[in-house]
């Protein structure tokens, strides 16, 4: 019999429980040919903000033992030239694959600015969309880390873009808090439909015979391998925490990775870091999934969920 | 582009602590330009690590093979040393924008170190006179001048030392090549790889000359497919991807610090 992959993240009907990380894979399209598409049930894309925004200095990143520390700095082309360039190649390429569109901003305004452009653009484009809110990157002042540090500005940020938007709303946490519950309490109270963790953690590498810090924004975030029981731990708090669907990542290599997260009470899981060593990743974690659900007596992805033997 | 499970075909010793590795690729081969780059999984290392990006030295659609010129320089390098005939290496490619082949009067080839690799590709695919400028530290630096010779390419060298060729800059040669071919009212174009230093120069002589100027760029990559946005170069227009807006633009498009 075959395997019931479909999940819904807060709305986003998805056929499998599996998206990229935001960052990770470029405006979507960039990895055909290598990634096996069909074993996603979204792809969630590189962060985008109002006006075009350069990113940091070189160098950005730095290879670490399990994983990588990158200050990109959230580099991109503004809303306009997203809406005009970016989304017709994705739908011309990948159809109706559901895009994740992760946003961001300098202030709680920016951020409801950018969800109502995307609300009015899904409402004339093909396919479904949702939003992931990121206010957890570590790599701008600015925007991001800012409005996800305190739960009374994060209250605030997530109700002004519900007011902003009727696709489904995912608000991407960071994993560097005492205790998480406060922010998922926030993410509730504003309105989310779904929350997402982790965002990288902040880190930095120091070229000692230099003297002086490896990346130009001296410091960055470290995701892939290393941050996994990080994530799985971040995971299993939220989930406790809260009844909104979670959509989980930090460090999935293989199937073994998604499957604690699914366990630990995650409704979907991304991937990030590994699809840059090894594409056939998505494919491999996809496969994996089902194989497991086989061999436990699991008829849907879905029965997974929380599926933790106390 | 795709990821190929190829095989190494042979892997040997060039000297100067240069290899040369060729892969049996033949998904990517015959799509290969020159100017694009393969991004290597080095099978040795742990899973998780990052690719390597090199260009490509040569590829055959007929052979179904693709050859690069590496320098052993960090971790990655040095596992690479050790893949045998026979073993599998996970491959991106073809991946980037390459150099044209199309090239209006003579083609100057400007090469450092292993930025001669996409050049000796792209003098195979030319079908105009061409000329290479090599520079180099010391003679023992200089690579796979036979392979250049046997397309037919003539060779002008330059090292630090005097070791080989004259002593100084390859620059000093090309300069005097230029000033020969407007005099002579010839048409000729830039093509160049190496490090930043040169490829600066190059770029400076296209635009002040007004002539087509070709420079491929390497950056420290981590996606190598435009995903991630580690691999910046400025341009005028903005901060270009190097994987995939390049690594070969237009010397008018490149801004300097
Ligand atoms: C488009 C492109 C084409 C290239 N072509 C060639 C070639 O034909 N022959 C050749 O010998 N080398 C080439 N390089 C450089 C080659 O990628 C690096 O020498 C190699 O990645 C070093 O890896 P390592 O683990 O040995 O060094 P380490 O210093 O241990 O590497 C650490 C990290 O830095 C990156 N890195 C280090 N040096 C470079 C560099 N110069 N450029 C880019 N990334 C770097 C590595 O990929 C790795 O992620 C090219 C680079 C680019 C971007
Ligand atoms: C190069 C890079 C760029 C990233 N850019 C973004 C971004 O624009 N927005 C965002 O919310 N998260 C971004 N992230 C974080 C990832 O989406 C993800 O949360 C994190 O990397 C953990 O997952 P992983 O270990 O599977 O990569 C980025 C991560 C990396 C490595
Ligand atoms: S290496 Fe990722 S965008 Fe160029």
């Amino acid at each position: 019999m075959a395997i019931d992959t479909r999940v819904n993240l807060g709305g986003l009907e998805m056929a499998t429980p599996l998206t990229t990380a935001s960052g990770t894979f470029g405006y979507g399209t960039e990895y055909l040919g290598a990634v096996d598409y069909s074993c996603l049930g979204a792809a969630t894309v590189k962060g985008v903000r109002m006006s075009p925004w350069p990113g940091n200095q070189m160098p950005r990143h730095v290879e670490v033992p399990g994983g990588l520390v990158n200050a990109i700095g959230l580099q991109g082309p503004g809303i306009d030239e997203f809406l005009s360039h970016y989304v017709p190649l994705y739908r011309e390429k990948l159809c109706g694959l559901p895009m994740i569109v992760n946003i961001w901003g300098g202030s709680i305004e920016e951020y409801a600015e950018v969800a109502a452009r995307l609300d009015a653009a899904a409402a004339a484009a093909s396919g479904a969309f949702a939003v992931e809110c990121n206010v957890s990157c570590p790599n701008v002042k600015a925007g991001g880390h800012t409005f996800g540090q305190d739960p009374e500005v994060l209250r605030c940020l997530v109700g002004e873009v519900r007011k902003a938007t009727r696709l489904p709303l995912v608000v991407k946490l960071a994993p560097n808090v005492p205790d998480v519950r406060p922010y998922v309490r926030a993410c509730e109270d504003g309105g989310a439909d779904a929350i997402s963790l982790i965002n990288t953690i902040p880190a930095m590498v120091i070229d000692v015979e230099a003297r002086r810090p490896v990346l130009a924004n001296r410091t960055g975030g470290l995701s892939g391998r290393a941050v996994h029981p990080v994530a799985v731990k971040a995971v299993w708090d939220a989930a406790r925490a809260t009844s909104l669907p979670i959509l989980a990542m930090g460090g999935v290599y293989e199937a073994k990775d998604a499957l604690e997260f699914l366990l630990a009470g995650a409704t979907a899981v991304a991937i990030g870091t590994a699809v840059f060593s090894n594409p056939g990743v998505v494919r491999e974690v996809h496969d994996g999934i089902i194989d497991y659900c086989r061999r436990h007596g699991f008829d849907s992805v879905r029965e997974l969920k929380g599926a933790m033997l106390q | 582009m795709i990821d190929e499970t190829t095989t190494v075909a042979s892997h040997c010793e060039m000297g100067a602590g240069y290899r040369l590795l060729v892969l049996n690729a033949p998904g990517m081969a015959a799509e290969t330009r020159p100017g694009q780059f393969v991004h290597v999984k080095v099978p040795t290392l742990e899973a998780s690590a990052l690719r390597r990006p090199f260009s490509v030295f040569d590829a055959s659609g007929q052979d179904g093979t693709v050859t690069v010129l590496y320098k052993t320089v960090g971790r990655g390098t040095a596992a690479l040393n050790t893949v045998k005939p026979g073993d599998a290496v996970q491959v991106e490619g073809p991946l980037g924008r390459g150099f044209p082949t199309e090239c209006n009067g003579t083609a100057l080839l400007v090469g450092g170190g292993y930025g001669v690799a996409p050049l000796h590709f792209l003098a195979r695919r030319l079908r105009t006179k061409t000329t290479l400028f090599v520079g180099a530290r010391t003679a023992s630096d200089l690579l796979a001048l036979d392979r250049f010779a046997a397309l037919g390419v003539e060779t002008k060298v330059a090292t630090n030392d005097g070791s080989a060729g004259e002593k100084g800059f390859v620059t000093a040669p090309l300069d005097r090549e230029i000033a020969r071919l407007r005099g002579a009212g010839e048409a000729f174009e830039l093509f160049t790889c190496g490090p930043d230093g040169l490829l600066k120069a190059v770029s400076e002589r296209a635009v002040s000359l007004g002539v087509p100027g070709w420079i491929s760029v390497d950056r420290h990559m981590v996606c190598g497919v435009g995903a991630c946005f580690a691999c910046i170069q400025r341009t005028v227009g903005g901060n270009a991807r190097c994987c995939i807006d390049g690594p070969v633009f237009p010397a008018k498009e490149l801004i300097w610090q």
